[in-house]
């Protein structure tokens, strides 16, 4: 508690005359482009892949097609098969999880990251802990930038979100491009059309 | 800390033994020069971003009393346990009492800059309790029992067939496989055990939303993200100057940070942690360390701002031709030459004087940190403060005599034209260091001002 | 002073002599320590060039040195009798020139004297040659020529500090008052190099204090040039050029450093 009133202390010292105002935040201009064609470019240009579906069953199929039944799949969207979890399990359980379906919030054009909370992750170390990860963005729901994200996520309430912007990846070693650190090996965002 | 016993341009001189390395660190690094600039020109207000990333960076270290105070309530109503730690020791303290009252002997760590410049590894260490550092690059310095030797990428100094070897002789791989995707494979295997095992997740902060209460972690391998999610007790360590006032500020600085860091539209992960998962108790220690008293330096307090993405290391023609080792701190480069003497004068004192005053980094900053006249200041303030060797401060007081005369200051220009003369005298070495690798520029028969009072002057020109 | 030359760039150099002889602007030639002493040629080339266009130049002969070598070592609380003398031959022109970005702006942003008044008046009007060709005199044409292929060195100070040119790391338009006035030169080859605007690692007293890197530094410039075909490097600083032509020769090569000034002052 001493050092909470030592510094506070210190930091309470007026520094300057004119201390500097908080800027107003401006919305620029959006690049030009239609942003499902922008997010595929760029969620693409950093190693995720992306499928465009018109509807569920196509999903279904694709997944079906890409997975064996020995995999484990658990996806928390109703209308994506793979199988559901207790609740309150211990997250070391999920350790063998190979692809988790995710329908995050919106996802962002210019960076073709995904917006997703805990409410939607089932447990929070899914995401992170599956060998594969595969999320179900409606087209509509595609954002421009950042901006334009935390302007939708305003003042919700969540006790966990993450932008996820590809598969979890790694450069360390001589910049070579490794997809697949620690997380996700890769990353499938099926684009509905709405 | 530990007493210096080289200077940045003796260790810079030894890099510079190995002129293809050289070659290969700069290529390596002016390639994510290459690549940030290609990711900024993609926004059309890149400059408007970085001027606003600037201005609430201001206001942040104006207000940063209230901000705290903000952030503190938001995040204890959150429920989170809040820490102030003074200085590096304290956090140490903080962070180890609570790795203790969890009975936890194992623990791993996501990268932050904080616990660098703390030596937390080294302090828990000491007190029986191994960190397993989970960033890649992290982990491999850590290996090699090395320091990062820059901030984003702490092993880009590090050649693929030499860490091929660390991990034949760590982890077992096969020895001469230095395939990078085998290699991170093989690091994937053994720091997913650590995962799984570890109860208590140590991470760094990229941003503090004071509104919210809420940390944000920014990640590409998502070690942070698995770290906390398997543990039982999340501890964040922060420097108090990470506070951001509203979270609709992140959309800011999340445009402007992994772009300018590495060139990537993003980070993989951009994490907001605001509550402990259910059955897990999470800490946020705040660390001053110093940085109260920077914000009372005019000059210098402002390079608080920085959001750690390591542009200026990247785009420093010095930095890549002298390695992060060379400046024998947690955070090299330019922007770690304005820091770490605000922490040790004494100590690094040769930092500021380890540039060119070029500006790039000025200029890539993503907060519009004045990084190249810092260092100007910086060499001020070191100077009066009797930092300098008395080799260097003799020649320059010969300097400043010499150029307050004009009429000496001929002579002294017709005896051996001064400048050459001066110049390599500053440095306490025998070998005249501008003519061990360069010619001398040839000495002309007369110096311009003889020439214009021979040809000017002459013909009636009056000055 | 404000000047008004919206005719004057369809006047040929003779009659634009006359223009600035009307308007007696008083410039005087504020010559850098290091020129002076071993590139009087630089010197003289920025004397004849500024006369040639018209320009009525003084060069005061009691200067000496503008302080630099010493501030940027720290030692900026030694240099007040060094700008006191500064203060002296300088105070009362309309303007200053300097064949030097790096010393016009270290004038711009440093220079303090017993005469704060005239010293600050000093600051304002101080220019490198390049900027005060293409933005006070406005030069338009030129009459020189250079039949060689020529590398641009942009040097730190006069790029990042004067904003000669646009500098690579901004995202903003593209301009290069330097390369405006290399187009104007006849016959003149500009390659274009791989790093536009890398320091060349001179740096002042950096370049023994930190020989290696220094060193290490001029010759990846020095490569550069090469690489692109250049049989003279250019640029506006004189110190830039004294450091890349000691590695030239050491090399041995045949690639010859020029001054800008020389350049643009040049009927070969």
């Amino acid at each position: 508690m001493e050092s909470r009133a030592k510094i506070l202390e210190a930091l309470n010292k007026k520094f300057t005359d004119h201390p500097a105002p908080l800027p107003a935040l401006k919305s620029f201009p959006y690049a030009a482009g239609d942003p499902i064609d922008k997010f595929e470019f760029v969620l693409r240009g950093i190693g995720g892949r992306t499928v465009r579906a018109s509807n569920w069953q196509e999903i279904n199929d694709y997944i079906r097609k890409e997975y064996t039944p020995e995999n484990r799949i658990i996806s928390l969207v109703e209308q994506v098969e793979g199988s559901a979890i207790t609740p309150d399990s211990d997250p070391h359980t999920f350790e063998n999880v190979d692809l988790v379906i995710l329908q995050p919030h919106f996802a962002v054009a210019e960076n073709g990251a995904a917006w997703i909370t805990s409410d939607r992750m089932g447990d929070r170390a899914l995401p992170f802990i599956s060998q594969h990860i595969a999320l179900v963005v409606t087209t509509d729901s595609i954002l421009h930038t950042m901006q334009e994200a935390y302007e939708k996520i305003g003042d919700a309430n969540h006790p966990f979100g993450t932008f996820i912007a590809g598969p979890s990846k790694t450069a360390d070693i001589e910049q070579s491009l490794v997809l697949g650190a620690h997380g996700p090996k890769s990353m499938t965002v099926f684009l509905l059309s709405s | 800390m530990e007493q210096k016993t080289s200077d940045h341009a003796i260790l810079a001189d030894k890099f510079n033994q190995d002129i293809p390395r050289v070659d290969w660190h700069d290529k390596t690094l002016w390639f994510i020069r290459e690549k940030r600039d290609k990711a900024a020109w993609q926004i059309a207000e890149w400059e408007e971003l970085r001027e606003l990333a600037s201005q609430i960076k201001n206001n942040v270290l104006d207000n940063l009393h209230d901000y705290l105070l903000e952030f503190e309530k938001q995040a204890q109503q959150n429920g989170v346990t809040i820490h102030w730690a003074a200085n590096a020791e304290e956090h140490n303290c903080i962070v180890h009492s609570i790795i203790q009252q969890h009975g936890v002997t194992d623990i791993v760590k996501s990268k932050s800059m904080l616990t660098e410049e703390c030596h937390l590894n080294e302090y828990l260490q000491k007190q029986g309790i191994t960190v397993v550092d989970t960033d890649l690059g992290e982990r491999i310095v850590q290996l090699a029992g090395e320091p990062p030797s820059h901030i984003v990428l702490p092993c880009i100094h590090w050649k693929k067939e030499e860490i091929g070897e660390l991990f034949h002789q760590h982890l077992g791989t096969p020895k001469g496989n230095a395939d990078p995707q085998f290699l991170t494979a093989a690091a994937r295997e053994h720091l997913r055990q650590r995962f799984l095992t570890s109860r208590v997740a140590i991470t760094g902060v990229n941003f503090a939303v004071a509104e919210t209460g809420e940390i944000v972690v920014c990640t590409n391998e998502g070690n942070a993200d698995l770290g906390v999610q398997l543990a039982e007790v999340h501890i964040a360590c922060m420097g108090i100057e990470k506070i951001i006032p509203q979270r609709k500020h992140l959309g800011i600085f999340l445009r402007l940070l992994a772009r300018s860091a590495t060139g990537q539209p993003i980070t993989t992960y951009s994490s907001h942690f605001r509550k402990p998962r259910p059955g897990q108790t999470m800490h946020i220690v705040l660390v001053d360390n110093g940085r109260s008293e920077r914000l009372q330096q005019e000059s210098f307090r402002n390079a608080l701002k920085c959001i750690r993405c390591g542009a200026c290391m990247n785009t420093c023609p010095v930095y890549r031709r002298s390695g992060g080792h060379s400046y024998q701190y947690a955070i090299a480069g330019p922007i770690g030459s304005i820091l770490a003497p605000s922490l040790d004068m004494k100590n690094h004192a040769d930092l500021p004087f380890a540039s060119t005053l070029c500006g790039s980094c000025t200029n890539v900053c993503p907060v519009k940190i004045n990084i190249h006249e810092q260092l100007y200041d910086w060499r001020q303030v070191l100077v009066k403060n009797g930092h300098v060797s008395s080799v260097k401060a003799a020649g320059i007081n010969g300097m400043a005599v010499v150029l307050s005369r004009p009429a000496i200051y001929r002579i002294a220009g017709a005896a051996g034209r001064w400048f050459m003369k001066y110049i390599p005298a500053i440095v306490n070495n025998k070998f005249n260091p501008w003519y061990k690798q360069r010619e001398m520029p040839a000495v002309p028969k007369q110096s311009f001002n003889e020439w214009y009072r021979q040809n000017r002057k002459e013909n009636g020109k009056q000055s | 002073m404000t000047l008004h030359h919206t005719h004057t760039h369809m006047l040929p150099v003779q009659s634009r002599r006359i223009f600035f002889n009307v308007i007696q602007m008083k410039v005087a030639l504020f010559v850098p320590c290091y020129v002076d002493q071993f590139y009087p040629q630089v010197a003289i080339a920025t004397l004849e060039l500024l006369e040639k266009l018209g320009v009525d130049v003084v060069y005061p002969e009691s200067q000496t040195c503008c302080g630099q070598p010493m501030a940027n070592s720290g030692f900026e609380h030694l240099t007040g009798g060094c700008n006191d003398n500064f203060v002296r031959n300088f105070s009362g022109y309309d303007y200053i020139v300097c064949p030097s970005g790096s010393c016009a702006l270290h004038v711009k942003d440093h220079l303090h004297a017993t005469d704060e008044k005239a010293a600050k008046e000093i600051r304002g009007k101080v220019y490198e040659l390049v900027e005060f060709l293409t933005d006070i005199v406005k030069v338009e044409n030129l009459t020189s020529r250079f039949r060689h292929k020529v590398g641009l060195h942009q040097s730190c100070h006069g790029q990042r500090g004067l904003k000669i040119s646009q500098m690579s790391e901004l995202v903003s338009p593209p301009f290069s008052k330097t390369e405006q006035l290399l187009h104007m030169v006849q016959d003149l080859e500009l390659i274009s190099l791989k790093r536009q605007d890398e320091c060349c690692g001179f740096g002042g007293t950096f370049c023994v204090a930190e020989e290696a890197v220094s060193v290490k530094m001029g010759i990846d410039r020095v490569e550069d040039h090469i690489t692109h075909g250049a049989s003279y490097i250019t640029g506006n600083d004189m110190s830039c050029l004294m450091h890349l032509e000691g590695i030239l020769r050491r090399q041995k090569s045949s690639v010859k450093v020029i001054h800008i000034a020389e350049i643009l002052n040049s009927a070969e």
